[in-house]
């Protein structure tokens, strides 16, 4: 059987790992994060584009609008939260009528369902709270929006089942092709060999198609900044409001996010560091003041938390995908950047397929269809509640008090086929800590759980992997060594 | 699915609610119920292990526990049933209805002719203040820290930055430099410290620990675990002074910038808001705009002395009990006013009548030295109250005579007046 190494845990990664999964092959997927979806797919807007934005004939339009279309069936089998709930981009001038009228002509011939121009007056009958000032916009029923952390770890399980295996917190360093024809991957832990590579390494993706290809590609780190904001009892928005398109992308939006929070950003500045994902004063300044241009009344006032994520754009603008040229047994996907979430399912299938039909991989007779995933406790009626419980007494020890998470689903989430091994592991798994007040009150119980789980001591829990350790020194074990 | 009737329901086993359930209790309310999210009851107390505690009530300097523990051997006596690691989900205020769950017992509905809200309140987080940087592990709640350092055992850190003046944060500088590590500097934006004076003497300045007031945390540096903070000095629209900044080479950076009130419960049940407090609207016996439902301690509005949390929940918990018995008439109110130099008086409202003394309770909005706090009805001065200084750090109280509350006629305003 072939050994296949897939680079990079993101949404596309997995999302190859679970096509090729149907496969037979040994798949293994490694990441340089202690997590899966540590990269761009942790940190984004989360929408489902509905495909009017990319420029018709690109392998971006392509993919975007035949991922969008996957979509819900592929949340709903995999239990990956899903909705619907349209798009304006809203225009202020003359010349963003112009613009909006050419990404009208652009949806047409992308084969986007629905989109239309529409005036002030219906504008602001749609979404009350948009500028007055507002001259008319887009009007895009089929916009979605979804969780992009929990549709990669979605992915990642559905794929772990059907045997693909994950290494997290391995870097890869150089990759060269053997004498003995394979694959010879240096990497942070010693050396992997492969038959077939794969490389869907998001901001990583150049610097390893340039050690295979001399047609070298660049990807230039573009960082965007957020607010997230608190649940409100009435969120201002109901759809995605996005401003007119600019060369640096689709500019700032308002947006419910599929939780019910409100999401304002991202910002676009390039950056020379690929791993830089801090908030800097200027960029959040950037996002509120371009906020209110939508939303007038846009404050800081209730915002839960800032994050930021990093494009990788390839300086030729459109997604690269595919085999690498001039080279036996390796494939690629390189520039994922927007709309590459809305794209990764179609991706997994494109890419998928191409590498089994070209490497002759035979089918599976079996597979694990679908992965079902419980309803949240948080989600549940009265009655679904008792009924949880009765069945696992665990679900009636709440953790987590801001987002109503139980000690169940907690232990859950690090038993997954892909678990959660860290704080932030649990809290995009669950949500535990992901509320108004960040983990604050359960954050200790989440680490004891982990500590159980794992069989680690309390110092040896971690944020996010690496030198993130929560604690420094155990009180009882100096006054021990002191004699106390 | 299991439904019981109570006469008195109190939410939250924390000092508030103790003592609510205490002194209806005493009242001859026998169906009475405690529900306590945590393993014990205590509430926040559990983790103050200090002392400093029962001045007012007990005249005594108690520890936080041991505090907690005179109100937990109470009720044991007086056999009233305290139902721990069980979290009330929602409160349907129309119907008075109670949802809990908890591993023992699954998910249960409990019917209370009155309800006493008394769920305490949870710390500011970092993300609430938009400061800019990395996102990295080495920040916390300095309750989060408290609660491992005093109920786990664990240090979170080595070299620590304060950011806030609140008391948590002036305590755990304390508690970390004698555990042994190096606290550098309590930042606090304004040009005032929100904590109790006694804490700044006590837990900064006995430590040789500098306060910055007026500073503010500009920049979090590092990748995996914190390596630096950045502090600058702020002008007088509280925004940073460029050229100002100091850096310092720290791995904890802990908040101790305000507490709210928790009162997620309180919204779903109808309760009505105060912008000003983030507690509940109460009148003076501490009942909400919804009849039978009633607020106390720091989920009402935060306090800063565990006594007048105590002495509050006393009232409510005497006032529920009449409620659950038909004694509690509810006519007409008169509204009580902030003036200048407030915040947040409590109770906003006093009933039209009725002839007992009522504590007003409030924030000062700056600080006022050699100031008087007074208290009018119209044209009417109907109390004072002088002090040495009055500070947002420390919550003011005057009380009116039974007789003067018997004559109001109109609303009461409440301010401060620099001498
Ligand atoms: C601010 C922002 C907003 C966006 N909004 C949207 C949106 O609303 N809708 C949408 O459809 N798309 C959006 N996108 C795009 C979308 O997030 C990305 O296209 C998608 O997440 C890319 O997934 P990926 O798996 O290719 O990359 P990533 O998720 O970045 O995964 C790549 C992985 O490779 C790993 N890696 C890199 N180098 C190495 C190495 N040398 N060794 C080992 N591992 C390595 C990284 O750790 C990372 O986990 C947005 C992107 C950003 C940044
Ligand atoms: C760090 C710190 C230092 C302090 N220092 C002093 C001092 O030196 N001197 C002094 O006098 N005072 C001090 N105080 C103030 C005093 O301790 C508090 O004001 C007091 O504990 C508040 O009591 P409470 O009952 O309102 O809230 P809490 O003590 O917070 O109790 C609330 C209880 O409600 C429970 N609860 C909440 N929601 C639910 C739910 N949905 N279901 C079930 N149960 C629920 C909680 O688990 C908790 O046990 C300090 C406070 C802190 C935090």
């Amino acid at each position: 059987m072939a050994d296949i190494l897939i680079i990079g845990a993101g949404v596309t990664g997995c999302a190859v790992a679970r096509v090729l999964s149907r496969y037979e092959a040994n798949i293994t997927v490694i990441d340089r994060g202690a997590d899966i979806a540590e990269g761009a797919s942790k940190a984004n807007s989360g929408i489902v584009h509905a495909g009017f934005d990319a420029k018709p004939g690109t392998l971006k339009a392509k993919l975007n609008v035949d991922g969008a279309k996957m979509y819900p069936a592929l949340c709903e089998e995999l239990g990956v939260p899903y909705s619907q709930p349209g798009a304006l981009v809203i225009g202020f001038t003359e010349e963003d009528r112009a613009t909006l009228e050419n990404l009208v002509r652009q949806a047409e011939l992308n084969d986007v369902p629905g989109c239309r121009l529409v005036e002030r007056e219906e504008i602001l009958k749609m979404e009350p709270n948009t500028n007055p000032e507002v001259l008319c916009a887009l009007y895009a029923p089929t916009s979605g929006l979804t969780s992009p952390y929990e549709m990669t770890f979605a992915l990642a399980d559905h794929a772990a089942v059907n045997g693909v295996k994950f290494e997290l917190g391995e870097e890869v360093q150089g990759v060269a092709k053997g004498s003995d024809g394979k694959w010879h991957v240096t990497t942070s832990k010693g050396e992997r060999v492969c038959d077939i590579l794969v490389n869907c390494a998001g901001v990583g993706s150049a610097n390893i198609h340039n050690m295979m290809n001399s047609e070298t590609l660049q990807i230039i780190d573009r960082r965007g900044q957020y607010y997230l904001m608190d649940r409100m009892a009435k969120l201002p928005f109901t759809m995605t409001m996005f401003q007119c398109p600019t060369k640096m992308g689709k500019g700032v939006l308002v947006s419910p996010t599929v939780h019910g929070n409100l999401l304002l950003g991202p910002s676009a500045e390039d950056i020379p560091d690929e791993l830089d994902t801090s908030t800097t004063a200027d960029g959040l300044k950037f996002v509120l003041d371009k906020s209110r241009l939508t939303w007038p009344q846009a404050s800081p006032r209730g915002t839960i938390t800032n994050f930021s994520g990093i494009r990788a754009h390839e300086a030729k603008g459109d997604f690269v995908i595919g085999a690498v040229k001039d080279q036996e047994n390796a494939y690629e996907t390189v520039g994922i950047e927007s709309p590459g979430l809305s794209a990764a399912p179609a991706i997994g299938e494109m890419l998928g397929t191409q590498i089994a039909e070209e490497m002759g991989l035979a089918k599976k007779a079996e597979i694990v269809p679908a992965i079902k995933r419980r309803k949240p406790f948080h989600e549940m009626n009265t009655e679904e509640r008792a009924a949880a419980v009765a069945e696992n007494p665990l679900y009636g020890n709440l953790v987590c008090r801001c987002e109503v998470v139980t000690e169940a689903e907690i232990r859950d989430a690090i038993r997954r086929p892909v678990g959660a091994t860290t704080i932030d592991g649990v809290k995009r798994r669950t949500r535990a800590g992901m509320g108004r007040c960040q983990g604050g009150f359960c954050s200790p119980r989440v680490a004891e759980i982990l500590c159980e789980e794992l069989g680690i001591s309390m110092l040896e829990v971690t944020k996010c992997g690496g030198e993130s350790k929560l604690l420094v020194s155990s009180i009882h074990d100096a006054m021990k060594k002191e004699g106390c | 699915m299991n439904k019981r009737l109570v006469d008195v329901l109190v939410i939250g086993a924390g000092p508030a609610g103790l003592a609510a359930a205490i002194a209806a209790k005493e009242d001859g309310i026998d169906n009475l119920l405690v529900l306590e999210r945590e393993h014990n009851p205590g509430g926040i107390l559990r983790q103050c292990i200090h002392n400093g505690f029962g001045l007012h009530r007990f005249k005594e300097e108690l520890t936080g526990p041991e505090y907690a523990q005179r109100d937990i051997d109470k009720a044991k006596e007086m056999g009233i049933e305290i139902q721990t690691d069980t979290t009330v989900l929602s409160v349907d205020g129309e119907n008075h209805l109670v949802t809990c769950v908890s591993s023992k017992h699954g998910v249960e509905l409990i019917e209370a002719k009155s309800i006493i809200l008394a769920m305490g309140c949870r710390e500011r987080p970092r993300g609430a203040l938009g400061t800019p940087g990395t996102r990295c592990a080495g920040i916390y709640s300095a309750g989060t820290a408290q609660k491992f350092v005093n109920l786990e055992g664990y240090m979170p850190g080595k070299r620590v930055v304060i950011l806030g003046s609140g008391d948590i944060g002036l305590i755990m500088a304390r508690r970390m430099t004698l555990q042994g590590a190096k606290v550098l500097a309590c930042v606090e934006l304004m040009p005032f410290s929100s904590g109790l004076n006694r804490n700044i003497v006590q837990c900064l300045n006995d430590y040789d620990i500098p306060l910055y007031l007026s500073h503010t945390v500009v920049d979090i540096k590092g990748r995996e675990r914190l390596t630096g903070v950045t502090v600058a000095k702020v002008d007088a629209n509280r925004q940073p002074i460029p050229g100002s900044e100091i850096e310092f080479d720290c791995d904890t950076l802990l908040l101790s910038v305000g507490l709210i009130p928790e009162n997620e419960l309180s919204e779903g049940a109808g309760v009505k808001l105060s912008p000003l407090t983030s507690g509940a609207e109460v009148d003076d016996v501490l009942q909400t705009n919804i009849p039978g439902v009633f607020a106390c301690g720091n989920v009402l509005h935060v306090h800063d002395l565990v006594d007048h949390v105590s002495n509050e929940s006393f009232k409510a918990g005497h006032a529920a009990a009449a409620y659950a018995k038909g004694l509690l008439e509810r006519g007409e109110t008169i509204a009580v006013r902030d003036g200048d130099g407030v915040r947040g008086t409590v109770p906003q409202f006093i009933r039209k009548g009725v002839s007992e003394e009522v504590d007003l309770m409030f924030r000062p909005s700056g600080v006022f030295r050699g100031a008087t706090c007074i208290v009018t009805c119209g044209d009417k001065e109907i109390a004072r109250k002088k002090a040495m200084i009055f500070t947002p750090g420390e919550m003011a109280v005057v009380k009116l005579k039974p007789e003067i509350v018997a004559a109001l006629d109109g609303p009461v305003t409440v301010k401060i007046e620099r001498s």
